[in-house]
């Protein structure tokens, strides 16, 4: 009897152990990401640039070649890298704390400016590395460790629709948002990922993709509950969906493979971040 | 060669694009914006990219992805900018890579003004970020240098895998003379390291975080040995008159072109003085103290509250530590903050006293019948070298 093979790791991902939380969507985002590259074969030709949170060794499992940006700083050195390497493909995986508290700058005036980048934006509504606080996505009474009682609007203003601001920008050409929250929309995240990066194929300008992301540990909740928190609450505040898609862009491919739950894989109980303290 | 007459900007600027510098970034500052300017108008030409950042925490953040990449690039600004560049500055040398980051300096601290100064000195040549990291620094003192010095910090760092600095001030920065242009380059060499998509080889990583505490260990060790071997290559000084000198100035940048002007005047007055120039700050040219172990006194000069005379004095104690006690050196400061300049005359004066203390102390000691060991500072009193005006 010969085995058949119904599933196989992408190869853009290396062999090596995710380490993040069990129930993290970070995983599913990286195989998302690698799913995406493998089909339209540009593996060869991408430069990922990493940046400070969680996902800061990224290049562990992304078999790319990799820059590892300054917390904050993904986009600026994503438009240094794409403006050197014009034929290439470049795009920046991020945490909303790197990309709309400490980045904010850079991420909007790169939106602005057009950059031919591919943004792979992961919003888990909270500073996961550095142990919970608050981040400019944290939801209104989301309690976190820098505000106990709940995100008080009084005191800090309401949560920022990042993908809403930038799809004002005349030079962004490709702004959707999905949840890695359900079988269903992680399909839907996939289609999208991997449209962000058709953009930047077909020369359009700046692309990205936010997804609603779970962080267990932080939101303390078992992962099953962390992701129905996420469809109850992140979806109700950050509608998802295409907020803006160039008109004369291909056509979205079927997309194949998925695999939903990818966050498993070797190192689903090998934890090092606990959610805290490691940046 | 082609010969033209420049402003000191502009000269940094042309010297670079025929240094093979094809991406620039940089954000609006006087005294450099000639620079920002010139780049805007003659990279494009050139087949390059000139981009203006939204601010200099995003333009250092644009050259390390562009020099990630593999290609030559610089940034310029002047000394506020350059502080929000640290964080970049820290990463770059962290990561290994090159890229060239002109200061054309100006008065501090905080916004200060526009006046010439050399306040950031210490800032420059001391790392200036966090962690334990040094940036190549080169100091020009003429338009001529600015264009030397460029070429030079293209290469160095390259060879190196780490940051160079050109340390300029306001004045050589807008000041126009005639200047000697460097042939155009290539590129330099093809870097296997960049980050360029790992087809047809092994993936290249970029990384400025090692994934282990040994592997931190390992890099800052790495780093310290890249650094004792450009300190044995890489020093350059420009040592004027020092061959039978007694007392020696020392000074970088402008002021040594009004030090200069000292040395020839007291020279005419049969005072035994020379000028050391350091050219690299960092790495801090010890061996051309050590060239010259009979000069009894130095006088530094700067246009700050006296930053190279902790090296003078760091330099100078080494030395002496290292051989008979009782040869230290006197050392003295000319200098100030924000916006002081020096002058020929005051820089002589200054010597002329130095002198005349060195005097007096042997003659006490010889008074007392007792060879006084001096310690680095010397035996005379203690420091009375600030300008009072
Ligand atoms: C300049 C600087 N400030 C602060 C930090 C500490 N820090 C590391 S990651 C991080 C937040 C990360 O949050 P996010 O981008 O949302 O990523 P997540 O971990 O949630 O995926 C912070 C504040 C740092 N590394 N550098
Ligand atoms: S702290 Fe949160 S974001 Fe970080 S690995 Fe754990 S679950 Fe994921
Ligand atoms: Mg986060």
């Amino acid at each position: 009897m010969t085995d058949k093979v119904v599933f196989r790791k992408p190869q853009c991902l290396t062999d090596k152990a995710f380490l993040y939380c069990p129930g993290c969507s970070h995983g599913i985002a990286h195989r998302l990401v690698a799913e995406a590259i493998d089909e339209l074969g540009i593996r060869g030709r991408t430069v990922c640039v990493s940046s400070i949170g969680c996902s800061v060794r990224c290049w562990r499992n992304f078999d790319l070649d990799v820059v590892q940006g300054a917390h904050g700083r993904g986009l600026a050195v994503a438009t240094g890298l794409k403006r050197a390497l014009p034929d290439k493909v470049v795009f920046t995986y991020q945490g909303d704390g790197d990309l709309a508290a400490i980045g904010m700058a850079e991420t909007v005036h790169a939106a602005a400016r057009g950059e031919a980048i591919t943004v792979i934006f992961v919003n888990n509504a909270v500073f996961g590395a550095t142990g919970g606080q608050m981040a400019p996505t944290t939801l209104v009474g989301q309690k976190t460790t820098t505000y106990p009682k709940g995100r008080d609007p009084g005191h800090v203003g309401m949560p920022i629709k990042v993908s809403e601001m930038l799809a004002q920008l005349p030079a962004t050409a490709y702004i959707a948002r999905e949840a890695l929250s359900s079988p269903k929309h992680v399909l839907a995240a996939k289609k999208a990922v991997r449209r962000a990066f058709e953009v930047q194929l077909a020369g359009g300008g700046f692309a990205m993709v936010e997804l609603l992301a779970a962080c267990p540990i932080n939101l303390k909740l078992p992962p099953v509950d962390a992701l129905k928190w996420v469809e109850e609450n992140m979806v109700r505040y950050y509608p998802l969906g295409e907020l803006k898609s160039p008109p004369a862009a291909p056509p979205a491919r079927a997309a194949g493979g998925t695999g939903v739950g990818a966050t498993g894989g070797e190192g689903a109980g090998g934890r090092t971040c606990a959610g805290g303290g490691c940046q | 060669m082609e010969r033209t007459f420049m402003k000191g900007n502009e000269a940094i600027g042309e010297a670079a694009i025929r240094a093979g510098c094809r991406l620039y970034f940089g954000y609006p500052i006087t005294p450099q914006n000639e620079l920002l300017e010139y780049m805007a108008a003659h990279l494009p030409e050139a087949g390059g990219v000139f981009l203006q950042s939204e601010s200099e925490l995003a333009g250092i953040s644009m050259l390390y992805g562009a020099v990630a990449a593999g290609k030559r690039a610089m940034i310029s600004s002047s000394s506020p900018g350059i502080s929000l560049m640290q964080e970049g500055l820290s990463f770059l040398a962290s990561a290994e890579l090159p890229g060239v980051i002109v200061n054309i300096t100006r008065g501090g601290p905080g916004l200060g003004r526009i006046t010439p100064a050399q306040s950031d000195y210490l800032q420059a040549t001391k790392g200036g970020g966090h962690g334990d990291y040094n940036l190549i620094v080169l100091a020009p003192s003429s338009v001529q240098e600015m264009a030397d010095l460029t070429t030079l910090a293209f290469e160095l760092a390259d060879k190196y895998r780490n940051p160079a600095m050109l340390l300029g001030d306001g004045i050589i920065g807008q000041m126009m003379e005639t200047v000697t242009l460097p042939p155009a380059m290539d590129q330099g060499e093809s870097k296997p390291w960049a980050a360029t998509g790992c087809e047809g080889r092994e993936r290249n990583l970029i990384l400025s975080a090692p994934y282990t505490d040994q592997e931190l260990m390992e890099l800052n060790m790495r780093l310290q040995a890249k650094y004792a071997r450009i300190k044995a290559a890489e020093q350059r000084a420009e040592c004027e008159q020092m061959e039978d000198a007694e007392y020696g100035i020392v000074a970088f940048g402008i002021s040594a072109r009004l030090a200069l002007a000292a040395v020839d005047d007291l020279r005419a007055d049969g005072v035994k003085v020379g000028l050391i120039r350091p050219i690299t700050l960092w790495p801090f040219p010890e061996n051309a103290f050590r060239a010259y172990p009979k000069v009894r006194g130095y006088l530094v000069v700067e246009m700050n509250e006296g930053q190279m005379v902790q090296d003078v004095r760091l330099t100078v104690s080494d030395m002496v530590n290292g051989r008979v006690p009782g040869a230290a050196p006197t050392i003295r400061f000319l200098g100030h903050g924000g916006g002081y300049v020096p002058t020929a005359t005051e820089i002589r004066e200054r010597v002329m006293e130095l002198a005349r203390l060195l005097r007096e102390a042997v003659g006490a000691s010889e008074a007392v019948g007792a060879v006084r060991t001096a310690s680095a500072s010397g035996s005379v009193p203690a420091e009375g070298g600030r300008r009072t005006a």
